[in-house]
């Protein structure tokens, strides 16, 4: 019996299987080229034929060695089944084949003594979304007309920053009107969408840049006041410097990468940013700070974020905050100070079992400082993390903000501290649907990232495709910072997708809000909302119906 | 569909003007019951202005309760009237054993206290009532104030009439403003307390069309003001936010308007009040109109308005004599009552409008 190595990684064990014809190759080199992972290589192999050249029968064993495209097999440079070779390739002769039978997270493991890292999103969901068990159930017929999606003006915008309760507003009445006699708390009224928050660093610059560009033009040029936030890794001092820093939301996380920049560039900034968000932790993983692996911490990374080309991880947790109380006394205080009360402070948490006792107690906000409560469910992306916590940790979204508001509401106090809820929203290509699902059952707005990359050309999607944003060899150019690949992306064609990805979904927030006869945003209007399935609909306190 | 008629006068007006006004319009409701408020009272009631006078309908057990929660508070009965009851075979009508109008005297360590005091008060009174009715089911107290009676009842307006003897004119019962409504809410439950008009502290509002932001009015209402209660009807939620608005917020009417149908964000910007109008809606989003909508109310001084949603609308028309100002949904009623107005000078309140009708009815047309 013929020996073979048991414990050695091979073809089956992993994740994707490259289907190759050789009949069809022509060997010009292409998919080997573009593969960023050296998943496959040029290769030869022995082939057995047997011919016969003459008239009558003559059986003869030929050995000849022909070219071929072989698959790689390791742990390190295999496949990501990113597909990347099936495009380059003019002949349809490779691609990508997932393996069912795929062994690869206990050989990566059992091998490397690593937890395995990647990027993307949780791969294990297996059922429907709940919010496409929802449905906009109330379309207003007899007793309330539906508006006109295409003629009615709709006024669709969202608060980011502390609204304070009615009985506290500085109002004097004088001659039968009421005057304002102190400054209340800085609201900047925004497109109910942000991008973000996806650093430079996670994304490549060309990537970053081209939603910097799609944003300034949407407000702009199409009148929607689209923002975006930066995410943790700084801003280019070019654009600190610009009139576009209002549109940009800057982020704080515990790393405080990129801020050295920002305070330097704060004498010189002709526009206030427009908000600050405080990030405490992301969605798809929480409890695990920022990683961004040394791969991808080129020059112009360090540059940016102030630090040395190695493993950057932020700390999980804000150090010297331990509390609820102490995080509102310290970084809403010292961020809204620094900006002299002009620009909105907001945090953003994790969902998880605890965020309605955090929101509860930020509704308290003694010192109307809280602008804003940003909800990030399971289901968002992320560019690295331990697989282990984008698969087994986390909170869904949906139940989650639901039971935000309804705090709100039971505290007499909804819309004061503005909610923005994500994570996962898009992932069936219908933000507005989404969108709207999340703000009729009482979130102000919504944010959005890794859809703005899947418009740009992300392959990758939550059933193990690609996911490899960790890598620095993002085979699209998103998320890399290597020379050649970021050059795959072509700024201003994505910028224009993100525009026309913006503009359709703002129609067809408006073919939503029409029926249910709504000229704003539904916020808190659950009543228009059915669900199919039991559970959900108790769960979120909608019409059950079938 | 809603029909709803509000008549200010600067004489006393019987009922029977309103139950006129509200037939006329039969055709556009489905007649199945009648809701008047009657304010600034004549007849028997004239010489009690500052009194309370408690309105309510209940079981004989129901009349007992109510006089214990009264006496155990302090109050002395001053007066009582009933209605004569006209009773007769086929009346289209569910009548409630008792209908009580009692005249007050507040409790005596009240002499001196101050007028919010009293009115708190008598909130706080009525709602102990409504509670403890509704705990044994004996009946319903639709308001306690000076000068104020509120009548509710389930059934056909006309017997109704009949059946309380109101198609008679008669001086002893008399009212310089007069609210009506002639239809139960059908789109919930027919139960009597949701029955336009509503009436809280001196304000009285009343509706025709649907709220469709009935749940996030009802959500922030219930926990701005302990009388913020019921939200039998959607249209509860009007008068809530008009006495908000007016009574603890103070502001002035016209931000009612500004309230509930604000100004587009573009249109906003341009005004130089733009600072006020963007923080009120940022502040009270919650309490915003979708439509559609009409919307008549009375506030404590006697002042009487209309307004609309900001879109879809409801028909309302408001025509006007010398002495008498009709609204009314459709211009029948108006022809029914004031037949001899200059129809010329009807007036159909548009989007941005309130039409606001002072004491010396004069008849303002305020722009948003």
């Amino acid at each position: 019996m013929a020996t073979m190595k048991v414990n050695q990684i091979s073809r089956d064990d992993l994740d994707w299987q490259l289907q190759y014809n050789t009949d069809r190759c022509t060997f010009c080199g292409k998919c080997v080229a573009a593969c960023p992972f050296r998943a496959i290589e040029a290769g030869v192999e022995k082939r057995r034929k047997v011919i016969s050249d003459h008239f009558t029968p003559e059986p003869k064993v030929q050995f000849k060695t022909v070219p071929v495209i072989k698959q790689c097999v390791g742990e390190y440079n295999f496949c990501r089944g990113c597909g990347i070779c099936e495009r380059v390739c003019p002949n349809e002769a490779i691609k990508p084949v997932r393996n069912e039978d795929s062994r690869f997270g206990v050989k990566y493991r059992a091998t490397l003594a690593d937890p395995y890292k990647r990027g993307g999103r949780a791969n294990l969901a297996t059922e429907k979304r709940t919010l496409d068990k929802i449905k906009v159930g109330r379309i207003s017929q007899m007793t309330d007309p539906s508006l006109d999606a295409s003629r009615h003006t709709f006024d669709m915008l969202a608060p980011f920053g502390r609204i304070l309760p009615a009985d506290e507003m500085p109002f004097d009445v004088v001659d039968g009107k009421l005057v304002m006699n102190s400054a209340t708390p800085k609201v900047n009224w925004i497109y109910p969408i942000i991008v973000g928050d996806m650093s430079i660093g996670a994304l490549s610059w060309r990537m970053w840049e081209a939603m910097a560009i799609a944003v300034a033009y949407l407000n702009e040029q199409v009148g929607l006041p689209v923002r975006m936030c930066s995410g943790e890794g700084g801003v280019p001092v070019r654009l600190l410097k610009s009139r576009y820093l209002k549109y940009v939301i800057l982020q704080i996380a515990s790393g405080h990468f990129g801020w050295n920049r920002i305070i330097n560039a704060m004498p010189h900034m002709q526009e206030l940013p427009g908000g600050i968000l405080i990030k405490i932790g992301q969605g798809a993983k929480p409890g695990d700070g920022g990683l961004l692996q040394a791969k991808k911490v080129a020059s112009h990374i360090s540059e940016i974020r102030g630090v040395p080309k190695a493993d950057l991880l932020s700390p999980p947790n804000h150090q010297g905050l331990y509390s609820i109380e102490e995080s509102v006394q310290k970084m809403f205080l010292s961020l809204n100070s620094a900006f002299k009360f002009q620009v909105p402070v907001a945090i953003k948490v994790a969902a998880s079992a605890t965020s309605v006792s955090v929101y509860n107690n930020l509704l308290r906000d003694p010192y109307n400082i809280v602008g804003g409560f940003f909800v990030d469910g399971l289901a968002g992306g992320t560019g690295a993390a331990n697989e282990i916590s984008l698969d087994h940790t986390g909170h869904p979204i949906v139940s989650k903000l639901r039971d935000c508001y309804n705090a709100a509401v039971h505290q007499g106090k909804q819309g004061q501290i503005p909610l923005w809820a994500a994570g996962g929203l898009g992932a069936n290509w219908n933000l507005a649907a989404d969108a709207f699902k999340m703000m009729a059952l009482g979130a102000n707005g919504v944010f959005t990232g890794k859809l703005m990359l899947q418009i740009a050309g992300c392959v990758g999607n939550d059933h193990g495709k690609c996911n490899a944003c960790n890598t620095g060899l993002c085979p699209v150019g998103i998320c890399t910072q290597n020379p050649t690949l970021v050059k795959r992306l072509d700024i201003d064609k994505t910028a224009e997708q993100i525009v026309n990805y913006f503009i359709a979904t703002d129609n067809e927030l408006k073919k939503m809000l029409a029926p249910i006869g709504n000229s704003s945003l539904p916020v808190g209007r659950s009543d228009c909302l059915i669900s199919v399935d039991r559970a959900v609909a108790e769960r979120l306190n909608i019409q059950y119906s079938c | 569909m809603c029909r709803i008629g509000a008549i200010k006068s600067k004489n006393y007006i019987h009922p029977s003007k309103a139950l006129h006004l509200m037939r006329s319009q039969q055709k556009g409701h489905d007649n199945s019951g009648f809701a008047m408020v009657m304010q600034d009272l004549g007849g028997r009631f004239a010489n009690y202005k500052e009194l309370p006078i408690l309105s309510m309908a209940c079981t004989d057990e129901g009349v007992k309760i109510a006089e214990d929660i009264l006496h155990e508070a302090g109050f002395s009965r001053v007066m009582q009237w009933s209605p004569e009851i006209n009773e007769q075979a086929g009346l289209k009508i569910e009548p409630m054993p008792n209908y009580v109008f009692q005249v007050l005297h507040y409790p005596k360590s009240y002499k001196y206290a101050p007028a919010h005091e009293k009115e708190e008060l008598l909130v706080d009174i009525r709602l102990q009532i409504r509670e403890a009715l509704e705990e044994t089911n004996d009946g319903y107290v639709y308001s306690f104030w000076p000068d104020v009676l509120t009548l509710k009842e389930i059934g056909d307006p006309t017997d109704i009439g009949t059946y309380f003897n109101l198609w008679q004119p008669d001086e002893d019962f008399t009212a310089k403003i007069i609210t009506a409504q002639c239809r139960q809410n059908t789109n919930y439950d027919i139960v009597r307390y949701a029955a336009h008009p509503f009436f809280l502290e001196g304000y009285t509002a009343l509706a025709n069309g649907e709220n469709t932001f009935y749940e996030k009015n009802k959500n922030f209402q219930k926990n701005l003001y302990k009388g913020y209660i019921g939200f039998e009807s959607d249209s509860q939620c009007f008068l809530y936010t008009l006495h908000y608005i007016h009574k603890i917020l103070k502001w002035p009417l016209q931000y009612y308007k500004h309230t509930i149908t604000p100004l587009p964000y573009d249109e906003a910007e341009k005004r130089e009040d733009h600072a006020i109008l963007q923080n009120i809606r940022a502040v009270l989003g919650n309490l915003e109109l979708n439509g559609p909508n009409t919307i008549i109310a009375v506030l404590p001084d006697g002042t009487m308005f209309n307004t609309c949603d900001a879109k879809k609308l409801r028909p309302v028309v408001i025509g006007h004599t010398a002495d008498t100002v009709v609204i009314s949904s459709e211009v029948t009623g108006l022809n029914e009552i004031l037949p001899e107005r200059d129809w010329t000078q009807d007036i159909y309140t548009n989007e941005r409008e309130m039409v606001v009708i002072n004491n010396n009815l004069e008849v303002e047309r305020w722009q948003q």
